[in-house]
C-alpha cells in the first residue's frame, strides 16, 4: 500500500531509497518479531534452547539497525526530505531504537529461559506468563502492521492494548511476589520469571512507542505524553 | 477520539501575531484576456521574512510586482482588488508611484548594479529625494553599506565601478542602494539564484539581520532556502494561494495534498 505516495516522486531514485528504508524496517521489524516468537517458546516448552540461533539472530538485527541507520542518514543528507518524506525518515530513526531493543529484550528472555529448564512453577505463574509473552509478541506484530498500513486506527488500537499489558504485568509480579514469600527455596527461579515478566512489560512499551511513531508519519503530530496512549473512557 | 481533538502541541499552540505590513484581498491579475492571479488573500506579517513558493506559472512573481507596481508597464496588465501598505492602497489609480517604490524596494534575480561608482549606486536613490551632497549623503551611504554587510569589503574602493565587484557582492550592493532611501518592505525576487553556495549564504544571512528591521518578501524556486529563511510560507498553484501559513509547519506537516507533492517534489 502507497499511502505515503512513494512512487510518484518525480525523482524515481528518490522514491526507491524511500521505499527500500521501509521496506528494511519491516525486515528487521520480522527479524525482531521472529526473536521474541522463539523467547516465548522458549519459556513455554521449558526445553534447552538454539543459543547460536538466538545470538546469530541478534547479530542481524543490530547490523540491519546500522544500515537503516546510515541509509537514513544519507537520505537526509542527499535530499533534504521534506513534509512526510522527512517525517517517514524520522520516525524511522526513532523506530530502529525501539526494535533494537526489543530484539535485547528478547534475548535476554531466551537466556532466562535456558536457566529455567527443568524449574517447574506454579501454574497459574506459568499460564500468566504465557498469556503476557503472547500479548506483548501480538502487540508488536500489530504494530509492525500499523506501520505497513500507515493507519491511525490500528496504531491507536495497539496502544491502547499497552495498559492490558500493564496490568498482567502487575498481576504476575504479585503472584511472583507471593510464591517467593510461600516458597523461598523458589526465590532464584521465580526472580528469574520476574525479570522475564519486566521483560514483556518493557516491550509492551516500545511498541506503543513505535505506535506513537506510525502516528506522527501519517498525522504530523507527536503523540508523546499526550495521553493518547490512554484508552477514550466510555 | 480524534487525534485532531485531543492532540496539543508542546507550545501550548499560541503564537503571538504580528503585525501586518502588507494586506492583499481580492487581488485579480490578467495580462491581457490570461487570468494570472485570482482572488489572492494574502496578510504579510511585518519585519518577517515572508517566502512565495509555487511552480513556475503559479503567479509567484506577478503578486510580488503588484506589491510596488512594478507591472504597470507590460501591455495588457489589469488588476482589481486592494494591496494596503499601512493605509495606501498601492492598486489605487492616484498612487504616488515613486513614494511607493522608496517604500518598497526591489532585488531582483541577477545584480543590477547601475554603470556607476560603488559609492553613487548607494547614493543614486538618495540624490532622488533631494539628498545631493554633504556629511549627511555620505553617512547614510555608509550606514547602508555597513547594513549590507558590505562596507569592509568596498570602503577603499567607494569610487570604483560597481560592475567589478563580484556578483555576490554586486547583489548585497543593491540591497544596500534599496535600503539606503528607508524603506518598509523588500521585495525579493530570486535573490540568489545567480550567486554561489558561499555567497548564497552570506546573502540569506544578510536577509535575516534585515528583517529585524524591514519586512521582507522573497520568491523563490530553491525549497531548502524557502525552509532555511522564511517564518512564513504561501504556496502559490496556477494563480491562487493554496496554503499559507508559518514555514515550520509548512514544511514538516502541510495541510494540503498540493503543497505536500509540490515541496517534497511529487508528480500531481
Amino acid at each position: 500500500m502507497d499511502r505515503l505516495h512513494l512512487s510518484q516522486h518525480i525523482s524515481r531514485r528518490f522514491g526507491s531509497e524511500v521505499e527500500d528504508l521501509r521496506r528494511e524496517v519491516l525486515a528487521m521489524g520480522g527479524l525482531v518479531e521472529e526473536q521474541l516468537d522463539a523467547a516465548l517458546a522458549a519459556l513455554a516448552r521449558g526445553a534447552a534452547i538454539d543459543a547460536r540461533e538466538i545470538d546469530a539472530r541478534e547479530r542481524r538485527i543490530n547490523a540491519a539497525e546500522l544500515a537503516i541507520d546510515e541509509q537514513c542518514v544519507l537520505v537526509i543528507a542527499r535530499r533534504q526530505p521534506a513534509a512526510s518524506d522527512l517525517r517517514l525518515v524520522l520516525a524511522i530513526l526513532k523506530m530502529l531504537n525501539e526494535l533494537e531493543r526489543i530484539g535485547d529484550e528478547a534475548k535476554r528472555i531466551a537466556r532466562i529461559g535456558e536457566r529455567l529448564v527443568g524449574q517447574p512453577s506454579a501454574s497459574d505463574l506459568e499460564t500468566g506468563m504465557h498469556a503476557l509473552g503472547t500479548l506483548a509478541l501480538a502487540m508488536l506484530h500489530d504494530a509492525l502492521d500499523a506501520f505497513v498500513r500507515l493507519d491511525e486506527a490500528p496504531a491507536l488500537a495497539t496502544m491502547h492494548r499497552d495498559a492490558e499489558v500493564d496490568a498482567t504485568w502487575r498481576r504476575l509480579q504479585a503472584m511472583l511476589i507471593e510464591r517467593m514469600r510461600e516458597t523461598p527455596d523458589a526465590i532464584p527461579a521465580e526472580l528469574d520469571r520476574l525479570w522475564c515478566a519486566r521483560s514483556f512489560e518493557r516491550i509492551g512499551d516500545h511498541c506503543k512507542n513505535l505506535c506513537e511513531s506510525v502516528l506522527y508519519i501519517v498525522h504530523g503530530k507527536d503523540v508523546r505524553h499526550s495521553g493518547l496512549a490512554k484508552p477514550a473512557r466510555a | 477520539m480524534t487525534i485532531d481533538a485531543r492532540h496539543h502541541s508542546p507550545a501550548g499552540g499560541l503564537d503571538v501575531q504580528p503585525a501586518v505590513a502588507l494586506r492583499v484581498a481580492g487581488l485579480r491579475v490578467w495580462y491581457e484576456r490570461r487570468q494570472v492571479l485570482d482572488g489572492i488573500e494574502l496578510a504579510i506579517p511585518d519585519k518577517r521574512i515572508t517566502a512565495l513558493i509555487g511552480p513556475s506559472g503559479s503567479g509567484k512573481s506577478s503578486l510580488l510586482r503588484c506589491l510596488n507596481r512594478l507591472n504597470d508597464e507590460i501591455a495588457g496588465f489589469r488588476m482589481e482588488g486592494q494591496v494596503l501598505l499601512g493605509e495606501v492602497d498601492v492598486a489605487a489609480g492616484g498612487t504616488d508611484v515613486q513614494e511607493l517604490r522608496r517604500r518598497v524596494g526591489m532585488v531582483f534575480q541577477r545584480p543590477n548594479p547601475f554603470p556607476l561608482s560603488v559609492h553613487d549606486n548607494v547614493a543614486y536613490g538618495l540624490r532622488l529625494l533631494g539628498l545631493r551632497r554633504g556629511a549627511e549623503l555620505e553617512r547614510r551611504v555608509e550606514a547602508a553599506l555597513h547594513a549590507a554587510g558590505l562596507w569592509d569589503e568596498v570602503a577603499d574602493r567607494l569610487d570604483g565601478s560597481a560592475l567589478e565587484l563580484s556578483f555576490g557582492q554586486q547583489q548585497r550592493l543593491v540591497i544596500a542602494r534599496a535600503i539606503a532611501v528607508e524603506p518598509e518592505v523588500l521585495l525579493l525576487d530570486e535573490p540568489a539564484s545567480a550567486l554561489d553556495p558561499a555567497a548564497t549564504l552570506h546573502l540569506e544571512e544578510l536577509l535575516r539581520t534585515l528583517a529585524q528591521r524591514y519586512t521582507l518578501v522573497l520568491v523563490t524556486h530553491n525549497m531548502q532556502q524557502a525552509a532555511r529563511m522564511a517564518d512564513y510560507a504561501a504556496f502559490l498553484d496556477a494563480g491562487r494561494i493554496v496554503e499559507f501559513g508559518a514555514t515550520d509547519s509548512l514544511f514538516t506537516n502541510p495541510r494540503e495534498r498540493l503543497t505536500e507533492d509540490f515541496i517534497t517534489g511529487r508528480h500531481r
